[in-house]
């Protein structure tokens, strides 16, 4: 989750760079050096960076296809040589009887967490973008759970989640509650990693819900003020529809991400107990790092197939973008 | 009416400030609550009687995690700088041609999930030996970071004024010269801010350690909590300790950085 930074970011300057991607404007051309001249220069100074792609994006990525239609065993990783399986590997993810356990662990990891995050982060910006007196101080505050290494976060919860020395099982006891075993009852794993991961993206949501805000006109709030509308009717009509492209991107740009989510769900549960936490990045990370038999293939072909579910995605978040900017 | 209403809200901000801080807190009881008193019930709300036994342990057996994590970040900030400052001067001033592209191309990379790259990563370095060095993980590592770093460098840079370009063109620099004498240092700000991020995140990262520097000497500070975390379970006090210990960074870019992370952000909020 710590590259939602990057998201919060790149949204924006992608915004920048999108804009552009329009044909060069003819200023350079007047330019004493020639258009090709400087063309060199360009890819000179892009070089280490299209270099950095290709070995370090583009080949790990190609080797992954590999591993996904070979049968990779760890001696065939150093002597080089698999078996093509085709797409083996593939049938196999699509028949395992872990495949539809995982997709809806999946499912409801994300959609749980980003509706709520989503829920919460709304509601604090709304809270927050009247200034008040520290409301610029405890704002930075709020950002804490996202800058801490999830290490740290993840096992936290864990503490705090433990069943008989947990500070909330303490807490659902001095209520007349029934202690809970969050992490250990099958039931209820699923829900105490999702509660953890909705705390992480409460301020990314927040963050970007807040700066969205701050794009809304205070006019309108006030002559909606003159109008007669409480603060209720303000949101419904005002805050809400005003801010529904910002919310579209934040929602799919935290889907994105949080498909992606291996840390905190392995720090707390290894994705268990049994399979009831796992999640397809979780398995994926399991077949491949988790246990002491590596089966790169199979957690390969899984890998992908979040690849290909993380752009579908993705790519209607860019598109989304793109019409939102050419308005 | 206004000031009371103000008052008012500052009381109730505390308080959700509070409750989401509170996991933060509780790190910090934990880890200056004495072991005989962990597993009490109720738990102790207020370490009474505080006790460093928990950092002790730290610093007895997790000095050379932490060095290691400083080197991996240092070397992270380094190559992302050095690899995305030239870049988004290409992007953002040279007008280089499929910019489009490529522009593309970093956010998508941004989204491709770090258990997928931990395999591809996995499966090159076995095969050049580069698992369980600290270079491999550095080079890991930076795949977190550049994309963003590029994207920030070139909405910055974008921003730049054409004056003071063309004023070092009058002035006979060539592209290299105007790279080094006026774009750099007037980035630096985005400089700051990347640098920061960049080392945060390699700082913080789990995936890659946990996968390409699993049986290495030198391991980092995350899975050397980790690992703390499997072979004690019963010093929850020296886990936490570790892992306020693990937090320093994160509390000094918060403190120190705030100002260059709101830079970095307005930066490329141009057309918002």
């Amino acid at each position: 989750m710590t590259t939602t930074l990057a998201a919060a970011t790149a949204r924006r300057d992608g915004t920048a760079g999108a804009g552009g991607s329009t044909p060069p404007a003819p200023a350079p051309r007047s330019r004493r050096r020639g258009p090709r001249g400087s063309q060199w220069a360009a890819i000179g100074f892009a070089a280490p960076l299209l270099a950095y792609l290709a070995f370090f994006y583009a080949f790990p990525l190609w080797r992954n296809i590999e591993l996904s239609v070979h049968d990779y065993t760890i001696r065939a990783f150093v002597q080089g040589e698999a078996d093509f399986v085709g797409l083996q590997n593939y049938a196999q993810i699509f028949g395992s009887p872990l495949f539809g356990q995982a997709l809806a662990n999946t499912a409801f990891f994300t959609l749980v967490s980003i509706a709520v995050q989503f829920s919460i982060g709304l509601a604090l910006a709304v809270f927050f973008r009247g200034a008040f007196r520290l409301s610029g101080f405890l704002r930075a505050l709020f950002l804490v759970p996202w800058l801490l290494p999830l290490i740290v976060s993840a096992s936290t919860w864990a503490w705090m989640l433990n069943s008989e020395n947990g500070i909330v099982n303490s807490l659902i006891r001095a209520f007349g509650g029934t202690q809970i075993n969050w992490l250990t009852s099958p039931e209820t794993a699923l829900l105490a990693v999702t509660i953890a991961n909705i705390w992480l993206g409460i301020p990314f949501n927040l963050v970007i819900l807040y700066s969205g805000l701050q794009n809304i006109p205070e006019e309108v709030y006030e002559a909606a003020s003159l109008d007669g509308a409480g603060p209720w009717r303000q949101f419904w009509s005002i805050t809400f529809p005003l801010l529904r492209p910002v919310s579209a991107i934040t929602l799919l740009l935290g889907l994105v991400y949080t498909l992606k989510v291996v840390d905190v769900i392995w720090i707390m549960t290894t994705g268990g107990p049994g399979t009831t936490t796992t999640t397809l990045a979780i398995w994926s990370y399991r077949e491949a790092f988790g246990t002491g038999q590596p089966d790169f293939s199979p957690a390969a072909a899984v890998g992908n197939l979040l690849i290909v579910i993380a752009l579908v995605f993705g790519l209607l978040y860019l598109q989304l973008q793109r019409r939102q900017e050419n308005r | 009416m206004n000031a009371r209403r103000a008052w008012w809200k500052t009381a109730l901000g505390v308080l959700f400030t509070a409750l989401m801080l509170f996991p933060v807190y509780w790190m910090f009881n934990v880890s200056l609550t004495q072991t005989s008193d962990l597993r009490n019930s109720p738990p102790n709300w207020f370490p009474w009687a505080p006790t460093l036994e928990g950092y002790q342990a730290v610093f007895a057996s997790q000095l050379p995690a932490l060095g290691t994590s400083l080197l991996i970040g240092l070397g992270t900030v380094l190559l992302t700088v050095v690899v995305a400052a030239p870049a988004g001067y290409a992007l953002a001033l040279l007008n280089l041609r499929g910019r489009g592209t490529l522009n593309f191309i970093l956010i998508v990379a941004q989204m491709i999930p770090g258990v997928v790259m931990a395999m591809g990563f996995y499966a090159i370095y076995v095969r050049l030996g580069l698992l369980n060095s600290v270079g491999g993980l550095i080079i890991a590592d930076s795949t977190i970071a550049i994309p963003f770093a590029v994207l920030l460098y070139t909405a910055f840079m974008a921003g730049i004024p054409k004056e003071l370009l063309q004023a070092a063109k009058v002035d006979g620099a060539g592209a290299w010269r105007t790279f080094v004498s006026v774009v750099l240092p007037v980035s630096r700000n985005s400089t700051i801010t990347v640098a920061l991020f960049a080392f945060l995140w390699a700082w913080s990262d789990f995936i890659f350690a946990s996968t390409l520097s699993r049986n290495g000497d030198l391991i980092p500070i995350t899975l050397s909590i980790y690992q703390y975390i499997g072979n004690n379970t019963t010093q929850w006090n020296a886990i936490m300790a570790t892992a306020v210990v693990a937090s320093i960074p994160a509390a000094v870019l918060l403190i120190l950085a705030q100002r260059y992370v709101a830079a970095g952000v307005t930066a490329g909020s141009v057309k918002d």
